[in-house]
């Protein structure tokens, strides 16, 4: 279903670009043209924020439109619709299924200011050198590509990026520690009959497999290859597990969407569950009781980035790559690094944030004042620490990456089934 | 004369093109498409036209499509049997036991209030009246009912069926009492006259004189249930499935065929069920 279309606009504005280059001296242009550049931005709603593209507008003079959608629509429009976007925000496992389409075109990282500060992570897969790499897609295996118009992966830094990363976190469960009452230090405890009733876990089903995973491995029932690409006897024994629970009145719902997730927990129906870390904060601004439960067999984390489109050229290819530079600098990471998420460069975001804010999110230090999020709502009390510590704590004890297996449509059938059992 | 004959025929396709052309490009069409793309193949982002009978196999080979398709039905079923009941009872009074035509009116006005905000919000409002911590359970509490919180009220087939009794039993009463009002009121009286007792005339003549509303009521109940997808994701916690979210799972996996092939067996399986209905009733005949 993929076809090369030519961008009409993008055409346009490549050979207005290319006149104009040729026959008045750049800079000035660039400062005047650039005014009238639009990118097109699309992603999940995490990092699609309009503080983002009126800072753009103020700071870089050009307009940055933003989409936000859920991810099965963004993996849709990024693999179908490539003339319908310039700046593709995804997460880099559904950079796997997009990349081979050939549907983003590969950044050149020598233009790309801050990359040797970029984390480990993203570029050889080791946050320290000593780090082992998780299970799962993780990011650096689909973060290269073997030069420009590659539509494959390498495994080492080749200088052509897939995705800049640019958003990257680690989840675990949320637990309402006010109705349990007790430590919760597994990822067992989610299946523990004692909840029964009272849990309820993610209905989107390459994330939600990944958390049943981690489960059956805490509990002791399956040992996985690589729980990030299951074998089909895997997928077997993972859903079977699951079912006898759900069969056994164990789950109290399952969740789709981020409000759904907040209103389970907000309301007492569930006191244990797969969460994401936003939603914990947005329990704890109704003062209740939540906690980001840190666990001893680790995180399943995730990472996003952006990707340019194929079409992109000229003036709005320079464009983009400022974007991108800018993105790195530092204010775009203080911002979300203020709302609980990692920066792929952190040590750039350290100049926007206070040291009491740094401390907090990211050393894992107690707050000496209360710490707020971008929008002005207090987030945690003098003296309180992060859920999970320090950015080395949380991103040292990732065990596994989402990911996008080879069985995928196979899965996918199973979890269907699972949900209709 | 000629002439005559020829602009009546003409004119007769005109007047009916109009509906023709919009039902032919809204209804017909689609419907081919669908049934079309249901025997395309599909990987996981292109969809490859053929003709392929295996989105048929897979779904006629699966017990889950099995499962599901009784689930459909047995909501369907429950939910008609209760907006039947209700919605009969509500006609019933308003037509006969209200003598004031103004107050029927009022009564009716009513009936349509909860219909001014949106079907979602009618019946999310449920969730918390519902919930563990819900008014329901609280009020139940205290009055000495029950000691813990009762769980089956939310997230469970009750929740889902209460959902759809509260959305569609309207559309049982509209149709019942515009028969019930069309009934001539000489007959009841006739029927007391020859000495039926109130049951003797409600079934013999009520109900038969009703069975076109009673008929249009459960068609429109039993497609609105069967082809629903959101009620019963909400009010089950997405903990069981029908076959309306069998197609919004196939969608959102950019699996088209596989969720077109779904679409045409539940449009047969509907189709079927109204079939078997019009048997009972020449709706055209009665109306």
């Amino acid at each position: 279903m993929t076809t090369t279309k030519l961008s009409r606009r993008g055409l346009l504005k490549g050979a207005a670009a290319a006149t104009a280059a040729s026959t008045f001296p750049a800079p000035m242009l660039w400062a005047q043209n650039i005014k009238d550049v639009t990118l097109r931005q699309f992603g999940t709603g995490v990092s699609n924020l309009n503080e983002v593209g009126q800072k753009v507008k103020e700071e870089l003079g050009f307009t940055l439109e933003m989409t936000a959608l859920d991810s099965d629509a963004v993996t849709q429009r990024a693999a179908t619709q490539p003339g319908s976007f310039d700046i593709a925000d995804i997460e880099y496992w559904i950079c796997k299924k997009v990349w081979p389409t050939g549907n983003l075109q590969a950044m050149d990282t020598s233009k790309i200011k801050n990359y040797d500060k970029i984390v480990g992570i993203f570029r050889d897969g080791k946050l320290n050198p000593d780090s082992t790499i998780a299970q799962g897609t993780a990011p650096h295996t689909v973060g290269f590509t073997s030069g420009p118009g590659g539509t494959d992966f390498v495994q080492e830094e080749s200088g052509w990026m897939t995705l800049i990363p640019t958003i990257y976190n680690a989840d675990t469960l949320g637990i309402r520690p006010d109705l349990i009452g007790r430590p919760i230090e597994s990822w067992a405890e989610l299946l523990n009959p004692e909840f029964k009733g009272k849990a309820s876990i993610l209905d989107i089903s390459s994330i939600g497999i990944m958390d049943a995973a981690m489960v059956c491995e805490a509990m002791g029932e399956i040992a996985y290859g690589d729980k990030g690409n299951m074998t089909r006897d895997e997928i077997d024994r993972t859903m079977a597990i699951m079912t006898e629970a759900k069969k056994a009145g164990q789950f109290r719902a399952f969740w789709k969407t981020f409000d759904e997730s907040v209103n389970l927990m907000a309301s007492g129906e569930v006191v244990i569950q797969s969460m994401w870390s936003p939603a914990i904060t947005a329990v704890k601004s109704r003062g209740i009781d939540c906690v980001y439960q840190p666990l001893k067999e680790g995180y399943r984390s995730w990472g996003g980035g952006i990707g340019l489109s194929k079409n992109l050229s000229g003036l709005e290819l320079d464009a983009a790559y400022e974007y991108i530079n800018w993105y790195l600098d530092g204010w775009v990471g203080g911002f979300l690094m203020r709302q609980g998420y990692y920066s792929a460069v952190p040590e750039t975001s350290k100049a926007y944030m206070s040291e009491n804010e740094w401390g907090y999110w990211f050393e894992g230090k107690e707050a000496t004042e209360v710490i707020t999020n971008p929008f002005g709502d207090a987030m945690a009390q003098p003296g309180e620490v992060r859920d999970g510590g320090s950015f080395q704590d949380r991103m040292g004890a990732v065990a596994c990456w989402n990911a996008v297996m080879d069985e995928n449509q196979y899965m996918v059938r199973k979890w269907n089934e699972f949900v209709a059992a | 004369m000629r002439a005559g004959n020829m602009s009546r025929h003409l004119t007769g396709w005109l007047l009916a093109s109009p509906l023709s052309l919009v039902l032919i490009l809204f209804l017909v069409l689609p419907i081919a498409m669908i049934v079309v793309v249901s025997f395309w193949k599909a990987t996981e982002f292109s969809i490859i036209p053929a003709f392929s009978m295996e989105n048929y196999d897979f779904l006629f080979g699966s017990p889950v499509t099995y499962r599901v398709f009784g689930t459909t039905i047995k909501y369907a079923l429950i939910v008609w049997v209760f907006t039947l009941g209700i919605g009969f009872a509500v006609a019933y009074f308003l037509a006969f036991h209200v003598r004031s035509q103004t107050w029927q009116i009022a009564l009716f006005l009513l009936c349509t209030i909860p219909f001014w905000t949106s079907n979602i919000i009618r019946m999310i409002s449920w969730i918390p009246f519902l919930g563990r911590n819900g008014l329901a359970n609280s009020a139940l509490i205290s009055m000495g009912v029950t000691e813990e919180p009762l769980d089956w009220l939310l997230y469970s087939d009750f929740s889902v069926i209460l959902a759809f009794v509260h959305l569609y039993t309207l559309f049982m009463v509209v149709p019942i009492f515009n028969t019930m009002m069309r009934i001539d009121k000489s007959l009841i009286e006739a029927a007391y006259d020859a000495g039926a007792t109130g049951f003797q005339t409600l079934t013999n003549v009520i109900i038969p004189l009703c069975k076109p509303g009673i008929m249009i009521g459960t068609i429109f109940v039993i497609t609105l249930v069967m082809g629903d997808f959101v009620t019963v994701r909400f009010m089950s916690g997405s903990q069981s499935a029908n076959v309306g979210r069998l197609i919004q799972n196939d969608i959102a996996l950019l699996q088209y065929p596989s969720a077109s092939a779904t679409a045409v067996v539940l449009l047969v399986t509907v189709l079927m069920v109204i079939g078997i209905l019009l048997r009972f009733v020449d709706i055209r005949k009665e109306l």
